[in-house]
């Protein structure tokens, strides 16, 4: 009896291992995507969703990628560096994903860049912009990529707009001594602007947290520049402008992503007014890519997408473009068709630098009565 | 140096100065009557700039707009509001514990500062994060000399503070409310014994001091429009250290050292930006360590 038993169970699992085993219908490739659909930053995760189900979406209709249809498998990471290993860790092994999609925050990036690198599957994170998640300890991350541009790189974008569409010769800059983020922008600023043969009057620091800019922005201000580069975040550059323009500055004032808040307007009022800023992309840029997508995107989803929506549906494209070129879906060969990527994403024409950040333009915006209008683009 | 040492960066410094001297001024007040080093004060600041943040809301359409006769409601508003809650924190945190050892006040006035600061943030349309204050009047720079200029915003904080600081001079040295509180700083006992009601005294200090922090919430609002329930921290220390500097207890002391925190402070920051963070308390130090009395004070064994 005892015996029967046995045979009986031992019957049943290899018929479970069998089906197990069995294909699952008619052949799919299986793409992971990861964002926080939850916690902090949920509306982030849901735009990233939102972009890569658009880009699925596409593709499937247009007959799939390798002749088969994509499955998406999304994953919800919390914002979180732990609960990004373990999502990363489940989709390569669960759900064997050949490629990953994925994720915001730079944090989360970083936990689940060395486990797709370990796995030799290829990532994109769409809106991860710190520079360790693609390249850390002065060594490249084989299978890591970004689609959006890392934050030095707006320095030099804004330096070159300074120059050469406003004219400037003679700029002057204040940043948070205490952020990573307006440091770099405001030195790869000053020294693109130096390199195109422009002149750096003033290099002003502030403490993080102060109010009154006054004392520097008097040093900036007599030092006479045709334009200040703010590379703060909004609620400072708005404090920061109205004490410009009291101390009588009418010039332009340029920044990056950080002014992009409709706090800034709010906070600023008319001091911000003859400001630019650099962003990842506009809705108003008239490029048929943006105007394409911007009307798909709103017919689906019932608004506008933001840059997070836009740069999740570049990186999904991108990486499905990958796939296709190379033919297969061995990790290896997408890689190395990523490297060689040259792709017209809504965000810009993309292609990658030797650290697999993308070489592509960035949208300049500006502050024109209370409104922000989409003014250029301009490449580095 | 050219740029650090000149007549706008004095402007600059003048127009800190004010809003220092607003504060400084409740500070010293309510040191001199009861010995208190009431470190609620920079919250009455705060509590100020949301109240003429609401007033804004609530006046601005009926007054059309115009910007002059919103200032003023906001003005009267702010200061009724900070002194307003002065003395109710006089009322309950304060006077109960008026015969009991300093320690004991002192604790409490850190533990009430907590209180509002907290209570604000969870005030649903107050919240812990920024708001953007409104614009009431727009400010315009106008030139008085080859590099420098005064912004009408700057016209109005040091006009505001002068005003304010003029007629509480008049109110110390020529009412009999004045001659009171002089009396009950001087000797709290012997008032007593003269017929002073020393709480009344003590309570109307706490109102006018709280008023002027009131007052310098608005022009602060006005001046940096970005206001948040933890906004009265660091202007309330350096408006502290202000009276320490002119000594603690002494009116034109405070308004004096609040004038030279905030020269000194635009003139370190034009130097270096860090050190304009920390200058306030390297002059505390130095004060401590060389006229712990401060520029104007009078001579007495125990400050706190």
């Amino acid at each position: 009896m005892k015996r029967t038993l046995s045979i009986v169970a031992l019957a049943l699992l290899v018929a479970l291992a069998l089906v197990s085993c069995a294909p699952k219908g008619p052949a799919e490739i299986v793409i992971g995507g990861v964002g926080p659909v939850s916690g902090e930053a949920a509306t982030f995760g849901k735009s990233t969703q939102e972009g890569c189900e658009l880009a699925v979406e596409e593709w499937n209709a247009k007959g799939g990628v390798l002749g088969q249809q994509i499955k998406l498998v999304y994953e919800d990471d919390k914002g979180d560096a732990a609960e990004g290993a373990a999502v990363w860790t489940k989709l390569i092994q669960q759900d064997k994903v050949v490629a990953i999609v994925g994720t915001v925050m730079s944090k989360v990036s970083l936990a689940g860049a060395p486990i797709s690198e370990q796995y030799g599957v290829p990532m994109i994170s769409p809106t991860s912009t710190n520079p360790s998640v693609t390249f850390a300890d002065g060594k490249l991350r084989e299978f890591v990529f970004r689609a959006c541009f890392i934050d030095p790189f707006q320095g030099t974008v804004g330096a070159k707009f300074a120059y050469d569409d406003l004219g400037a010769r003679k700029a002057a800059a204040i940043f948070d001594v205490g952020n990573d983020y307006t440091k770099g922008l405001s030195e790869f600023f000053r020294d693109t602007f130096i390199a195109l043969g422009g002149e750096v009057v003033a290099f002003e620091a502030h403490a993080t947290g102060a109010t009154d800019f006054k004392a520097q922005l008097t040093k900036i201000v007599q030092a006479k520049p045709d334009v200040v580069y703010i590379s703060d975040y909004y609620n400072d550059v708005a404090l920061i402008a109205k004490q410009l323009r009291e101390l009588g500055f009418t010039g332009p004032l340029v920044g990056g992503d950080g002014w992009d808040s409709p706090d800034l307007v709010k906070l600023g009022g008319e001091a911000v007014e003859n400001g630019f800023f650099t962003n990842h992309y506009s809705k108003d840029d008239t490029r048929p890519e943006v105007q394409d997508f911007v009307r798909k995107y709103t017919a689906k989803f019932g608004a506008a997408p933001d840059a997070l929506a836009t740069l999740a549906y570049d990186a999904m494209n991108i990486m499905l473009d990958a796939i296709s070129r190379a033919g297969s879906t061995e990790g290896v060969k997408i890689r190395d068709a990523l490297k060689a990527t040259d792709f017209a994403a809504v965000s810009g024409r993309t292609m990658f630098d030797e650290q697999h950040n993308p070489v592509k333009a960035a949208a300049i915006i500006e502050i024109k009565g209370g409104q922000q209008v989409y003014r250029t683009t301009v490449a580095p | 140096m050219g740029s650090i040492f000149n007549l706008q960066q004095v402007v600059n410094g003048l127009q800190l100065g004010s809003i220092y001297a607003l504060i400084a001024l409740g500070y010293t007040m309510v040191y001199g009557i009861v010995r208190l080093i009431n470190f609620a004060h920079g919250d009455f600041f705060m509590v100020g700039a949301y109240a003429a943040y609401g007033a804004f809301f609530l006046f601005n359409a009926a007054l059309g707009g115009s910007g002059l006769p919103m200032a003023g409601i906001a003005l009267v508003l702010a200061m009724a509001a900070s002194g307003g809650i002065a003395l109710l924190t006089n009322r309950l945190a304060y006077k109960p514990l008026r015969y009991k050892p300093k320690l004991s006040s002192l604790i409490t006035a850190i533990g009430v500062s907590m209180l509002i600061e907290y209570v604000f943030s969870a005030i649903p349309f107050i919240g812990p994060s920024f708001r953007a204050f409104p614009e009431i009047l727009p400010s315009r720079p106008i030139q008085i000399g080859p590099n420098a200029t005064i912004s009408t915003q700057a016209i109005l904080d040091i006009g505001v503070a002068a005003v304010l600081m003029i007629g509480l001079t008049v109110l110390v040295r020529h009412t009999a409310l004045g001659k009171a509180m002089r009396a009950v700083s001087q000797d709290k006992d012997a008032a007593k014994l003269m017929g002073i009601d020393v709480e009344k005294v003590i309570g109307w200090t706490f109102l006018i001091g709280g008023s002027f922090a009131g007052a310098a919430g608005l022009l602060a609002g006005m001046t940096y429009p970005r206001i948040f329930p933890f906004m009265g921290i660091l202007p309330g220390l350096k408006a502290f250290i202000a009276a320490v500097l002119g000594g603690i207890g002494n009116i034109p002391g405070a308004v004096l050292g609040a004038y030279i925190m905030g020269v000194a402070e635009t003139f370190a920051t034009a130097y270096n930006s860090l050190l304009g963070e920390g200058i306030a308390f390297a002059i505390l130090i130095v004060v401590l360590l060389v006229r712990p009395r401060g520029i104007l004070g009078e001579k007495t064994a125990d400050k706190i």
